[in-house]
């Protein structure tokens, strides 16, 4: 889950990271209250997960509180590159003297954590890295041991900071890292850390990505979602646990294991360039069990999606049998009748493997007139995109 | 002798008392499996039962591994405690350690991972997030099901479980030697490049099939390693072409970000390399059936 800046500052500031004194704000009323509270001269800014909000004009300077208003009122519902501006970010303002980078991430490819350093902070750290490799320092963190001060030091040293701002920089590695650890971040970026002119080193924006699968010990992460960002759709189907991606096309495709699901969409697209650029609807993982009821949620779903006009169920029986399966695929179809939903999209399935052949006499002797059978994954998948374009 | 696994492997299970432990005990054992023991420490003395075969409990992997001689070890524990039973793993210095949970915090991977290597990386991680290894006709320590296919002469590793057991399925009649799923979390234990070195250097592997998926850079650095060493040939097939960016496809691991990771640029650099890469699962498994012909 990637973090808003709002969010991000509070969670730095909970760690006892030098941040601006500000708050959030979702009206122009709210955006008063904090105006008055931090003196009248802030800084508005849009809260969106995309960059390139500044020249977007979604970042604003306000040298009273009925200006902050003004901006605060201006940027909210804004739309920034699609996202819609619901919240604003309002600070005190800091005066800048200099501007770093600091960040740890997960490096995937050397299975460890990161440290990028940088005394060229204010923009881009990939183009720093590009224009002036020698200005970014990277230093490999060993998750056994962390970052203390000495590490902090060695991470100071190697990007070069000024003397004057080292202590304070080694400081806020330190409590950087314990934020990246104790809140099982998959990146904290601070972008710029800059020096005042009286000295002072501050964070002057927080880019904070968190692991969705660390959501087991982190009860309170729970809260930081924005649910009015998620597709209903996928919000609909996370109650029923279930694995949903809102895609842009008309196939809706209900398939078990992630790789195999996401083979399904390559090959419905592929197919569907044959029948005027149809293209998946959706990413729907049910998993291994699919069971009746999972069926039953899964179809739910993706039958809730105006866009579909056809339905692919593509199931390779490993340790489920295809027999329970095609059972499961009837059962959910009766369960939604059951539940007063009217399905009237034709499903074309694919069962595969484990008992298939008993499988696919079970749909045979069902004879729903909504389900057609297709044995092969490519087959299939061009029946469907066939079916979704009306053909 | 396939690789990592063989028909010589003892394989103990942590978690064995636990719902999906015992359930997928129970299909090892019929697949042929040598399970010799399973480890719960609170249940240390007992025995489980499995179709008449009596399995013992241990309470720790040391304990087992001391009195069975096993040198693979199966997890089934909850993704919270999933980090704790790797270290116990690796503090035995058990060979092979097979994590099949799925969800488990990046973090703990990573600082698992880190205490192998500080440990001197005596034992080999598969997954987590993973199916398993199984070498079919002779051993089967995870998730995979044992009768898609016999054994054969063709090597395969996939970060995918489904589209491990198509492609199993799909080249059933000609069989493999050892089929390795490696795990879609963003950080595992066994690369494509592990097993791509070990298939290589395996007498009874032929060819070899390698799956991957949209995140991260494995399939490229993959890519790489097959120009410069290996010999034997690959077929590939990549799977997310239709990924939008910045969403997670299922596994935790299968994201693009920004413009990396992108199953087009792994496809390329694959090519590069001499590797063909299949447009389907289907058309993968003929362009292996044309060169095991």
């Amino acid at each position: 889950m990637d973090l808003y800046e709002y969010q991000g500052r509070e969670l730095f500031s909970r760690h006892g990271l030098p941040v601006l004194d500000g708050g959030v704000a979702s009206t122009p009323e709210e955006a008063r209250a904090i105006a008055e509270r931090l003196g009248g001269r802030v800084v508005v800014k849009a809260q969106v997960k995309t960059g390139g909000r500044g020249k977007a004009g979604g970042v604003k300077l306000a040298e009273s509180v009925d200006e902050a208003v003004a901006r605060a009122t201006e940027i909210l519902g804004m739309d920034i590159k699609g996202h819609t501006v619901h919240k604003v970010m309002l600070t005190v303002t800091a005066d800048i003297a200099e501007e770093y980078y600091l960040s740890y991430l997960l490096d995937r490819a050397n299975r460890t954590f990161l440290c990028i350093a940088s005394v060229a902070g204010g923009m881009e750290i990939e183009q720093v890295a590009e224009e002036t490799p020698e200005k970014v320092a990277k230093v490999a963190i060993d998750a056994t041991v962390g970052v203390d001060e000495a590490k902090a030091r060695e991470i100071v040293e190697a990007a070069g900071f000024p003397l004057e701002v080292r202590d304070q920089v080694v400081a806020i590695a330190v409590k950087l890292w314990h934020a990246f650890v104790t809140e099982d971040a998959t990146l904290v970026e601070v972008n710029p850390l800059a020096k005042t002119p009286d000295g002072r080193v501050l964070c002057l924006d927080a880019k904070v990505t968190l692991d969705d699968n660390a959501a087991i010990r982190h009860p309170d992460h729970e809260a930081m979602v924005d649910r009015s960002a998620v597709d209903p759709l996928e919000q609909r189907a996370k109650e029923k646990d279930l694995n949903y991606v809102k895609l842009d096309g008309e196939v809706g495709v209900i398939g078990n294991g992630a790789g195999l699901v996401m083979s399904t969409l390559d090959v419905v697209a592929y197919a569907g360039e044959e029948y005027g650029g149809v293209r998946p609807a959706n990413f729907l993982d049910i998993g291994g069990g699919a069971s009746a009821a999972v069926m039953a949620n899964g179809l739910e779903i993706v039958l809730a999606d105006p866009s579909v006009k056809s339905v692919f169920v593509n199931v390779f029986g490993g340790i489920t049998a295809c027999d329970e399966v095609a059972n499961g695929i009837l059962q959910a179809l009766q369960l939604l009748a059951d539940r007063g939903e009217e399905v009237t999209k034709p499903l074309v399935v694919r069962l595969d493997g484990n008992n298939a052949e008993a499988g696919r006499a079970i749909l045979d002797g069902a004879a729903n007139p909504l389900v057609q059978r297709v044995d092969t994954m490519d087959g299939a998948a061009k029946r469907a995109a066939e079916l979704a374009a009306g053909k | 002798m396939a690789i990592w696994l063989t028909k010589d492997s003892k394989v103990i299970v942590q978690g064995i008392t636990g719902s999906e432990g015992s359930k997928h005990t129970r299909r090892m054992l019929r697949a042929g499996t040598n399970v010799v023991g399973g480890t719960n420490p609170r249940k240390a003395g007992q025995y489980v039962e499995f179709d008449g075969t009596r399995t013992p409990v241990f309470a720790s992997v040391a304990d087992a591994m001391a009195q069975t001689g096993a040198d693979v070890s199966v997890m089934f524990v909850p993704a919270a405690f999933t980090k704790a039973a790797m270290i116990e793993a690796i503090d035995a210095g058990i060979p092979l350690a097979v994590v099949i949970t799925e969800g488990v915090p990046v973090h703990d991977t990573t600082a698992a991972w880190a205490y192998n290597l500080a440990r001197g990386a005596r034992t080999r991680i598969i997954g987590p997030n993973c199916p398993g290894i199984a070498s079919p006709g002779a051993s089967n320590a995870g998730i995979i099901p044992a009768d898609i296919t016999g054994p054969g002469r063709i090597g395969l590793v996939s970060k995918s479980g489904t589209l491990t057991y198509q492609m199993m399925y799909e080249l059933r009649d000609i069989g493999f030697s050892t089929c390795v799923g490696i795990g879609g979390d963003p950080v595992i234990g066994t690369t494509h490049i592990d097993a791509l070195a070990a298939f290589q250097e395996d007498p009874e592997t032929d060819a070899i099939v390698m799956i991957g998926e949209i995140g991260g850079d494995a399939e490229e650095r993959a890519a790489e390693f097959i120009k410069a060493n290996v010999t034997k040939p690959v077929v590939a097939y990549i799977a997310g072409f239709t990924a939008p960016p910045g969403k997670t496809m299922g596994h935790a691991g299968a994201i693009i970000s920004g413009s990396s990771g992108t199953a087009e640029a792994k496809k390329v650099a694959l090519e590069a390399a001499g590797v063909k890469v299949g447009k389907t699962p289907s058309e993968t498994a003929r362009l292996m059936r044309e060169i095991m012909s």
